[in-house]
């Protein structure tokens, strides 16, 4: 009974993880652009909930729903003034400018906030559990799965079934074509920067409830964020599902056996997978 | 019949190279003009002048009788003039129906829900409504085609420019695209037409224009034009 319980605690903490790794995937599969401050805009977002939380005195879901069009903007802000005007044919300069970024917003956190680890108060559903047979399953970590899977089926739906879903597709295919059918790239990446920022947003509201963090912890969370990407197949929603899930699960198994495997059970989870499929679980049918 | 477009003494050069020189001509409304003309004449230059891909060096461009010589490529489009490309570029990962969808709402600035009816006659018109649902980039050479045809249709043009689309196609294939072809032209579409496929062309349109170092040496009723003793040497290389 013991190991159902740690695969399913397992595949809860996967849910953490494809939120993650949900707005990377997205960024990536509509732009090719590899954002290497996503772990920290995710520790950015959890700050500005926290502040949130004290200066309007709300609870951390309402805190995160204002923080959401704020985040949005964020994106869509970075996107224009920034990340547009180093996309292009080369992938060097769109690394370099994230990797700034990153160290520019840590270090701005780190002024304004300390290098104090902070938590995003959650009151009584901290410590909510839901008796399920032997196996008590945390409120928390419900949620979070819970979130991560309509995450998932909001961003297919929105892919999928909506005028701007295949504007991203049509831009993500052939940005030159695009452009002489009327579609304005800048404008589309834009708005698919801003709507990562929303998944983010959701991200740090159970990043910053289940865990400490400080301005440091952003880094960490983005090799968590790529490693879930990777395993699902670059570009694919539910392979990035999947690979959370298979990340988070390789982790509670590997702390189940020591306790200090945690975190290198879900890296090896991740070199085997490199290893039989090198392409991830989901490839898309034709890059 | 008023002139859809006009060319006045439209001229070109990249460096040295005159490419299109002192091209005059009309293109009644409803009417289908072809273009041959060898390989490096200046064809695909004139649409890209046409559409403003390219910018004109001299001379005036006349779309439905306003000045376009320096209107961007863009508003050209809205204004009605849609074009295919030589080598076909559907968006491979949508369906086919997709890419008419985005097309239409962006080349024309409309919501998806004014388009769909439409979209889907034009599958229906050009064959490919079989097809509707696959991945563009399953299609065979003549779905693409076809698709492009398709997709340029979408932008509902007033004047429909069509280059090479029956380039590499088989016999029997040929022949399918230029029956879609002309049914779109009896619906009153207005389509210049450049091709190497010459009885492809001249079963269409009704007049050709010969093009050679970038400028106009013949223009009239194809029979005409291929009887004519300068277009048979400078463009079949046959000397009489």
């Amino acid at each position: 009974m013991i190991w159902v319980d740690t695969v399913l605690q397992g595949v809860l903490l996967g849910g953490l993880y494809a939120l993650f790794a949900l707005g990377l995937s997205l960024v990536f599969g509509i732009m090719r652009l590899v954002n290497l401050a996503h772990g920290d805009l995710i520790v950015l977002a959890a700050y500005l909930i926290l502040v949130l939380t004290t200066l309007l005195d709300l609870g951390p879901f309402m805190a995160a729903l204002v923080a959401l069009p704020v985040m949005f903007a964020v994106g869509w802000t970075l996107q224009r003034l920034v990340l547009n005007r180093v996309l292009g044919t080369d992938i060097l300069p769109p690394l370099l400018v994230t990797f700034g970024l990153s160290v520019v917003l840590q270090n701005a956190l780190q002024e304004g906030f300390s290098a104090d680890s902070r938590r995003i108060p959650a009151g009584w559903l901290e410590t909510a559990s839901v008796p399920i047979g032997p196996i008590s399953l945390g409120v928390m970590p419900l949620l979070t799965f819970a979130s991560a899977i309509l995450v998932t089926l909001a961003l297919q739906w929105l892919f999928y079934r909506t005028a701007l879903g295949r504007a991203f597709r049509a831009t993500s295919d052939d940005p030159a074509t695009a452009s002489l059918m009327g579609v304005k790239p800048d404008a589309i990446f834009a708005k698919a920067t801003g709507i990562a920022m929303i998944v983010v947003t959701i991200a740090a509201l159970y990043l910053g409830t289940r865990a400490n963090f400080d301005p440091t912890t952003g880094p960490a969370r983005l090799i968590y964020a790529f490693e879930a990407v990777i395993i699902g197949g670059l570009g694919s929603l539910w392979g990035t599902l999947a690979g959370g899930i298979i990340i988070g699960v390789a982790q509670t198994v590997g702390a189940q056996i020591n306790p200090e495997w945690q975190i290198l059970a879900g890296h090896i989870a991740f070199l085997a997978v490199l290893l039989i499929r090198p392409r991830g679980l989901f490839p898309r049918a034709f890059d | 019949m008023s002139a859809i477009l006009s060319l006045h003494d439209v001229s070109k050069s990249f460096g040295a190279l005159t490419v299109t020189d002192s091209v005059t001509f009309d293109v009644p409304e409803g009417q289908a003009l072809g273009i041959i003309g060898p390989n490096g004449a200046g064809k695909s230059t004139l649409f890209n002048l046409i559409t403003g891909n390219l910018a004109a060096d001299a001379g005036r461009i006349e779309y439905l009788g306003r000045d376009v010589t320096r209107t961007p490529p863009m508003q050209r489009c809205l204004s009605g003039i849609g074009r295919s490309f030589q080598i076909p570029q559907p968006f491979d990962r949508l369906t086919v129906f997709e890419n008419l969808l985005v097309a239409a709402t962006h080349g024309r600035g409309l919501p998806e829900r004014a388009v769909e009816e439409d979209c889907a006659a034009i599958l229906e018109r050009t064959e490919l409504i079989a097809a509707a649902n696959r991945p563009a980039g399953t299609l065979s050479l003549l779905q693409r085609k076809r698709l492009e045809l398709a997709r340029a249709m979408a932008t509902r043009p007033k004047l429909l420019l069509l280059d090479e689309i029956a380039g590499g196609l088989t016999e029997g294939e040929c022949v399918a695209l230029v029956d879609t072809i002309r049914a779109i032209h009896r619906e009153g579409v207005t389509i210049i037409w450049i091709e190497h496929v010459i009885h492809a062309l001249t079963r269409v349109v009704e007049r050709l224009l010969v093009l050679d170092f970038g400028k106009v040496i013949g223009i009239g009723e194809p029979d005409a034009i291929m009887a004519s003793k300068e277009v048979r040497e400078i463009y079949l290389g046959i000397e009489i």
